[in-house]
Order: structure tokens, then C-alpha cells, then sequence
């Protein structure tokens, strides 16, 4: 073990890395032409799917001698109806990115010791990664390897390494952000709320959001649905220490202190049933559990609220009340990263709670329950691996496997590779430290990556894919509201000067490699148009139209339907089976958490619109306006502080933990005095995202303090708390 | 003939969440060279903690029935299109500034290639038929809304019904064409 710990340095740009990479010409990236047309015409226009986030709009791809120089939204697509967030249209600034990665690159250690990457063919770079899998393999060792995965395009990794028997998989997309919301509403509905959100919003008229800033966090149709909501004049109550662009639409912002929600939506869930404004007929036909729900929720009197939270017996009951009044048109956003305080089921089960007793489940303005797939089949069979181990996730509620569990399980010597696909899991998971030293424990990481991300540089082998605009994925076909099916092609072909490929083209290298069945990868053209004809339809009109939409005539419920829900019970359950049955409160209580240390303020974070966290800090044509993040601070705090508007400073955490570079102040009067703001994936490491390195700070580096959620391993990142160095 | 037409654009910033999705599509549809905008947008914080007001707007040339950069434009580059724009003739334009110099509103820049730019209200794609600028087709939150106030389509009389109007600087007399609802 130590000789793998010394020998994985992180490897920045090595001489010998400058000294080979010279061969490979420079990458193409498109500024500003002089002598370019005002406003250039298409030659073409391709239909392909976004990749900026994971929300996955659809985007026209506009095509001029070979060079994308416009994206735009597509008028048919469910997800973008035309139009685009910021990001999407900043797809070409990933596409031109001069620091994307070029060649497969593979470490080597010199006879003196030294460590660098050279730069490998494919051939050799796949035929190291099948070899090492082979041994593991041989020594019954495949449960030792871990698939992390953030993205669309990791679905034909998904089938090579089930195919292979490698089942462990995890995602930061669980337990770092969305899984207790998911948990804790399957635990009270028998469904998640999904992704894209099963949330009516558009016509809801009374919308509570707990932290949610809809408007900075910037997904397509969540935007455009709230904008409609706050035209036709729904009322918003944004719950938030920050006075958010949300906050600024509502009609009333509740400074909440930070960590104290679960008490204010239990006083919610108080007044509903104790002022019996809860929608009695639906819960008597639909829930059970109320009689413990009220008993459990008997402490949250409005006055008790006010002294956890700060906000006033007024607001508590006036917003409990308008719930009530409103009733199946409010409705409690769930949110969506909700990884905060190691209450976040909890916190979650309480909103999932709040929207049942609303009776606003399937109805307008309220929960919907997306079932429906455009349902494209598939004449490609293939077999999974039999009899394979797979790793069981220590917290008894989880339904995926938390990705800081494997960091723990690694460092103990309980995982010995990583196969990482698109998520830099070092600016990701917090606890900077603990993540490198899990990876400095492993005997072999492989990183599939678009951009020199932190993570490739402590990987063994760096496998650079091309860019959603240069390349087939898979048919996106999930539930969604208005049930779609949509195509992500190549709008030109992968840039010259780049030795990178597409993702299906690597997963069908290692599948050669170990042998497996050639059907597994059949060629992308002939895979899709074979799956498209399941529908009727074929790639060539696919390539076309880009997208083909269904409408869901059953997303709200009929007066008299009977409702079933996939819960122990078949009830919705406003006291949990499961969560008793595992040990924990069936009803949700609330505990504290740890409070500022004299002299530091609680550290939140969030969203800009301009960037997908740490992915696109690197994209020059977002960068432009929001180059690094600032640190929100209240205006007076600063000045009893002694700190300045516009200065740059250094953070330090609870723990000592000094950042590696330093963050801009913004004082303002839109954050409660007793925390800091930040938006999160600013602050890289790696000098070769020369755009992005030291730009801003990282919240990630500041988040040390992970707490952990008992029940299904969320991690908390919100119980952090800095202070300043010049 | 057809009629003349009038262009204006009406901005509900009720809608607004200053997302700067308009800006980004405005600098790749019309190749704004790097530094430059032809639109951006404001975002106003009024009152103390807790007691806060925040406005996002969304701006760009006005597009003046009384222009001052046209009047005070010695090439005739900057020049009425007949169509409520005010356009600019790149050849004619000598890169003086005088129309910088003179416009209200700060909505021009000289382009690197030494001709001064500007919001054109897309009107190569009103040209060619289409009824959106770059910025309206793009934006996600419906804020922003190209109109023709001569046109008898009804689209700013809907827009305008029962909201309260804000124009800027109104006193410099240049009958401005952004109208922001509130």
C-alpha cells in the first residue's frame, strides 16, 4: 500500500507531459473571428440533446463550414420548447475548449522515481485497463472495482460492466444530491419526485420553496414553468438565509437560520392538522398514519418554531394557513440537491408530508406522478454477468450505494479500483482530503473525462471522450410528463488534431478486449436506427426531427379514481413503516445542529444560471460573465468585521482548513448576517484548465464537515463555518 | 405596399430571473467579439436586511424614434431602417464615437474591426421573416417579447394590459422603445 500511495502523486503538467503533447497539434478553439460575417447563416442544422447539465434539453445545433457557431433551443422538444438556459447556448465554449484532453495519457514512473503521463495510443491505454480488469477478475476481485458515473453517456458503460460482472456503481448524483429526496418520498408515496422534477408548478398557486433557488438554479423547464407560475400571479414563499432571485418574486422570504428547516415544516404540518385545514377527504381515502403524525408533530407550536428558526409566529401561521386555504393548488417544492444538514430525509419526508396533506397529489398545481416512457424497445440482447458480487450499502434505507461510502470503504482497503465516467469526483464529494486519500489507496484509476478535470490527474490511465456535439449516445427516452423520445448526434465530427473518441466507441474497445459478445456494440448508426424502427421511426428521421413527444393523458387524477401507492402499506404514509421498521422516527422529528463557532459564519452554497458547478468553470464563452464565484456577506457583519467590499481574502474553516486561493467579498444586504454565500465549483486546482485554475474559491475545499444522514447516507455539506485571511 | 412597421420591445421583469440567457445567445447569434455586448443585463438590490426589493432587467439600444446618435452621426452610418430600428451602416461608419458619446443609454461599443455596434434587434432575422430577436427566442422565463406597435396583432396590447410601464431616462427626450413592465 504505501508503495501505490507514494507512487500516486497528482501530476500536473509534467515536462514530459509539455514535450509529447507538441506532436498532437493545437485544438481549434473558435474566438471571435475578424473578419467573421455580423451574423453567420447555417449551412446546416442538427438536432442533438444538451449536455451542459443533466437536464438534457433539446438544442439545434446551427453548422457553418464545419464549425458549430450557435446552439439554440428546440421548438419541439418537451424540456426546451424553443429555448435555452445560458448554458446551453455556451456548448460551443465546451466544444472549442483548448484545454480539453487530447490522447490517452497512462502514468509512468521513471527509473528515478520521477511520475509522469505519457500520452498512449488507444490501443495501448485499453489494453492496460483490460489486463488489470482481467487480474482483478481472476483473483475474484471485480467486487474490489467501483463505476462512478455523473451523465447521459454512461449508459453503455452501464451495459459493458454489467456484461463483464463489474456491479458496484455509484453516483454523486445520490447522496451528494438529490437521494433522500427520492428516498423519502418513495418512503411516503412509493414514488420519487424524478428527474426532470414530477412537480406541476406551472400551475400551481401557492409554491413554498425550501432553499430552492429557481431562477439561479437554472434548469430549462423548471425556470420557465415558475416564470409562468409568478406571471399568473401564484404566490411564492421562498425559505431561504439568502435573499435569492425566488426570495425577490414571493410574497413573503422567510431568512430562515440556516439548518433549521425541518422545524419550520413541522410547524406547518402542525397547523394543517391541528387547525384541521388539511384536505380530510383525501387523507381519510389515501394516507394513513395521521393520528401518529398529529401526536408527532403535538411540540412544533408556532412559538417553539420561532425560537429555532427565527422566523415569526406571524409568518408560521400565516403561510401554515394559506397552505390549508389553498390546499391542492399549493404546493411544497421538494427541491433537488438536498445533501445539507444529515436530516435531509427527514427534511424531505416532512415536505413529501406537507404536499399529502395538501391532497395536491396529481392534481393541478401539485405533485405529479411521471410514469410514462415514450417506451422505444430494443432488438439487443444481452446477457449479464451471473453469480457476481455486489457491495451492500451499510445504511439500511439506501437504494444506491453513497459515493462518500466507497471513499470510506476504499481508504479501508475494501475497494481497489475506480473506473470514473464524468464526474470530477475530488471538487465533488467534500472532504477534499479524505477523497484523495481514498484515491491514493487505490491500485488503479481510470478517468474518462471531456476536460483535464482534477480527478485525471491522479488517475493511472486518462481516457479523453469527445464532446456531446461530437458524438451518438444513447436514445433518451424516461418518464417524463410529456413522455419523448430524443436523439443526441454528432453536429461535426470530433475535432481534428484530438486523438479522443465517443464513449460507445471506448466501451466497444474494452469489450473487444475482454471478448465479450459482439452484440453487445453493434455500430452506434445501426443500434439506433434498429431501436427507432421498435417505433416506427428510423435515424434518418430521427436525425431530422431530433425528437418525437407523446402527450400523457392520465398525469392528473379523475374525480373518484382509486389510488394504490407502492408503499408497505398501499397508502400514502404520513408515519413511515419502513423508517420504523428500521429504527428511526416514522414521523419526523427534529434535532439541531451544530452552531457557528464565535467568529465564523455558516458556509451555503448554491448556483449561478451561467454554470453546471466545477463542469463549465472552465468554459470561456460562460466565463466571460461569471469568471469566479464572490462570497456573499451581510453588509454589517463585514463592517464589524473589518472586511471590504471587492477585496480578495482567504477562507478558513472550523477546522483550519485554508483555501488554495482566494474570493472576491460582496457585501450585500441579501444574506442574513450569520452566513456566507458561494456558488459552488469555482476555485479549480489543476493549472491545466488554464481558464478555470484559481479563478474564485471552492466550496468544496471548504466543506470538511460531512454529516452524514443515518438512514440512507446523505451527506450532508451545509455544517461548515469559515472565517477570513488576508 | 405594406405598411410601415414600428418595432419595440416590451420586457416584463416580473419574469426576469437575470439569468443573462439573452446575452449569451445575443453574442453567439451576432458574433460579439470577446469584452463586447450588445446586451446586458441590470440587477438592482433596494432596502436593508430584511426588507429588500430586487429587480433584473434586461437591456439594450432603445432604438429611439429621436436618436441621438443618428442626429449626431457625421457618416450617416447610424441611420433609421423604416422599420423603428435604428441600424448602422458599417462602411459609412468611421469609428468617431460621436454616437457613443451621444446616446443615453450606453448602448454602444466600437467593434475591434473600427465601426461602432450595437443592438440591431436582430434585423437580419427580421429580414429574413422571423418574429424574434436572438434574445426572445432564447429566453426561458417568456421576459422578453419583440412587437410591432404599428401591427394590429394585438401582441402588445395583451402584454401591456392592466401593468404598470417603466421607460428610462424619458427626460432625454429621445422617445426610447424599451418599454419594462413592473
Amino acid at each position: 500500500m504505501t508503495a501505490n500511495t507514494s507512487r500516486r502523486e497528482f501530476l500536473q503538467i509534467s515536462s514530459g507531459f509539455l514535450a509529447t503533447s507538441a506532436i498532437v497539434g493545437q485544438v481549434p478553439f473558435l474566438g471571435y473571428a475578424p473578419n467573421a460575417e455580423a451574423a453567420p447563416v447555417a449551412d446546416k442544422i442538427v438536432p442533438t440533446t444538451c449536455e451542459l447539465c443533466f437536464w438534457r434539453c433539446g438544442v439545434d445545433a446551427h453548422v457553418k463550414d464545419g464549425k458549430v457557431f450557435k446552439l439554440t433551443g428546440q421548438m419541439d422538444h418537451p424540456l426546451s420548447n424553443g429555448h435555452l438556459c445560458p448554458r446551453g447556448t455556451g456548448g460551443i465554449g465546451l466544444l472549442y475548449d483548448p484545454d480539453r484532453l487530447r490522447t490517452p495519457l497512462i502514468r509512468k514512473t521513471d527509473a528515478d522515481g520521477t511520475q509522469k503521463f505519457v500520452e498512449a495510443s488507444w490501443e495501448e491505454a485499453i489494453a492496460l485497463i483490460a489486463k488489470k480488469y482481467e487480474e482483478m477478475t481472476a483473483a475474484n476481485e471485480a467486487d474490489k472495482i467501483v463505476f462512478f458515473s455523473h451523465g447521459f453517456g454512461s449508459s453503455f458503460f452501464n451495459r459493458l460492466f454489467a456484461a463483464y460482472g463489474i456491479l458496484n456503481h455509484a453516483h454523486p448524483s445520490y447522496a451528494q444530491c438529490r437521494g433522500a429526496r427520492e428516498e423519502a418520498f418513495g418512503m411516503t408515496f412509493g414514488h420519487a419526485v424524478g428527474s426532470p422534477e414530477g412537480l406541476d408548478i406551472a400551475n400551481s398557486e401557492y409554491l413554498v420553496l425550501i432553499g430552492s433557488h429557481l431562477g439561479e438554479n437554472m434548469h430549462n423547464t423548471a425556470v420557465q414553468d415558475f416564470s409562468e407560475a409568478v406571471s399568473r400571479g401564484c404566490k411564492i414563499i421562498a425559505v431561504d438565509p439568502r435573499f435569492s432571485v425566488a426570495a425577490s418574486k414571493a410574497e413573503r422570504w422567510l431568512p430562515i437560520k440556516a439548518s433549521t428547516d425541518l422545524a419550520l415544516l413541522r410547524a406547518w404540518i402542525r397547523i394543517l392538522i391541528e387547525e384541521e385545514l388539511y384536505d380530510h377527504e383525501f387523507v381519510k381515502a389515501n394516507c394513513i398514519g395521521l393520528e401518529e403524525l398529529r401526536a408527532g408533530v403535538r411540540d412544533a407550536t408556532p412559538e417553539a418554531t420561532f425560537a429555532i428558526t427565527g422566523i415569526s409566529v406571524e409568518d408560521i401561521l400565516a403561510v401554515g394557513r394559506d397552505l390549508g386555504r389553498y390546499g391542492s393548488k399549493a404546493l411544497v417544492h421538494p427541491g433537488r440537491h438536498v445533501s445539507w444538514y444529515g436530516d435531509d430525509t427527514q427534511r424531505s419526508r416532512a415536505i413529501a408530508i406537507l404536499n399529502a396533506l395538501l391532497g395536491n397529489y396529481r392534481m393541478p398545481g401539485g405533485l405529479i406522478h411521471q410514469t410514462k416512457k415514450f417506451g422505444v424497445g430494443t432488438p439487443y440482447k444481452f446477457t449479464k454477468k451471473e453469480g457476481g458480487h455486489h457491495y451492500k450499502s451499510r445504511f439500511p434505507l439506501a437504494s444506491q450505494t453513497p459515493a462518500n461510502e466507497v471513499v470510506d470503504e476504499t481508504k479501508k482497503g475494501n475497494f481497489k479500483s475506480w473506473f470514473v465516467y464524468g464526474t470530477n469526483l475530488v471538487q465533488t464529494l467534500g472532504h477534499v482530503d479524505d477523497t484523495i486519500e481514498a484515491i491514493k489507496a487505490l491500485d488503479f484509476l481510470v478517468v474518462i473525462d471531456v476536460l483535464p478535470m482534477e480527478i485525471t490527474g491522479y488517475a493511472d490511465v486518462v481516457l479523453p471522450e469527445v464532446t456531446y456535439l461530437e458524438r451518438y449516445d444513447d436514445l433518451d427516452d424516461r418518464v417524463y410528463r410529456r413522455p419523448y423520445v430524443a436523439l443526441r448526434q454528432p453536429a461535426v465530427p470530433p475535432l481534428k488534431g484530438l486523438n479522443a473518441k465517443p464513449g460507445h466507441e471506448i466501451a466497444k474497445l474494452l469489450a473487444q478486449a475482454w471478448k465479450l459478445d459482439p452484440g453487445l456494440f453493434p455500430p452506434i448508426e445501426e443500434y439506433l436506427d434498429n431501436r427507432l424502427k421498435t417505433v416506427g421511426s428510423s435515424l434518418k428521421q430521427m436525425s431530422q426531427v431530433g425528437v418525437m413527444v407523446k402527450e400523457d393523458p392520465d398525469i392528473y387524477r379523475k374525480p373518484g379514481e382509486q389510488l394504490r401507492f407502492n408503499t408497505p402499506t398501499g397508502k400514502i404514509e404520513l408515519s413511515s413503516t419502513r423508517l420504523k421498521a428500521a429504527g428511526f422516527d416514522g414521523v419526523p422529528q427534529y434535532t439541531s445542529h451544530p452552531e457557528n463557532p464565535p467568529g465564523y459564519l455558516r458556509l451555503i452554497y448554491g448556483r449561478a444560471p451561467n454554470h453546471t458547478f466545477g463542469r463549465t468553470s472552465n468554459n470561456r464563452f460562460l466565463g466571460e460573465l461569471l469568471s469566479e464565484n464572490e462570497l456573499w456577506i451581510n453588509r454589517i457583519t463585514a463592517l464589524d468585521l473589518g472586511l471590504v467590499d471587492q477585496e480578495y481574502v482567504f477562507l478558513i474553516n472550523q477546522e483550519g482548513k485554508k483555501s488554495s486561493s482566494k474570493v472576491r467579498l460582496k457585501l450585500t444586504e441579501r444574506i442574513r448576517p450569520d452566513a456566507v454565500y458561494l456558488v459552488h465549483g469555482f476555485g479549480h486546482t489543476d493549472p491545466r484548465l488554464k481558464w478555470a485554475f484559481h479563478r474564485g474559491v471552492s466550496a468544496n475545499e471548504m466543506i470538511t464537515q460531512l454529516t452524514v444522514d443515518p438512514i440512507m447516507g446523505s451527506t450532508g455539506m451545509k455544517n461548515n463555518f469559515v472565517t477570513f485571511a488576508r | 405596399m405594406s405598411r410601415e412597421r414600428k418595432y419595440a420591445m416590451i420586457i416584463d421583469t416580473q419574469r426576469c430571473v437575470g439569468c443573462s440567457a439573452c446575452v449569451y445567445a445575443c453574442k453567439s447569434e451576432n458574433n460579439v467579439p470577446e469584452g463586447f455586448c450588445r446586451d446586458w443585463v441590470v440587477s438592482i438590490t433596494e432596502g436593508r436586511y430584511p426588507n429588500l426589493t430586487l429587480t433584473n432587467r434586461s437591456e439594450r439600444c432603445q432604438h429611439c424614434e429621436d436618436a441621438p446618435c443618428v442626429s449626431n452621426c457625421p457618416t450617416a452610418a447610424s441611420h433609421y431602417a423604416g422599420d423603428g430600428t435604428v441600424q448602422i451602416d458599417r462602411d459609412l461608419c468611421t469609428g468617431c464615437k460621436a454616437c457613443i458619446a451621444a446616446c443615453p443609454y450606453d448602448a454602444r461599443y466600437i467593434h475591434p474591426g473600427g465601426f461602432a455596434d450595437k443592438c440591431s434587434f436582430c434585423n437580419h432575422r427580421i429580414q429574413a421573416g422571423m418574429t424574434s430577436t436572438a434574445c426572445t427566442q432564447v429566453c426561458p422565463t417568456g421576459t422578453l417579447n419583440l412587437v410591432d406597435l404599428n401591427s394590429n396583432d394585438g401582441k402588445a396590447e395583451a402584454l401591456l394590459k392592466g401593468r404598470q410601464v417603466k421607460q428610462d431616462k424619458t427626460h432625454a427626450g429621445t422617445k426610447p422603445k424599451l418599454f419594462w413592465l413592473v
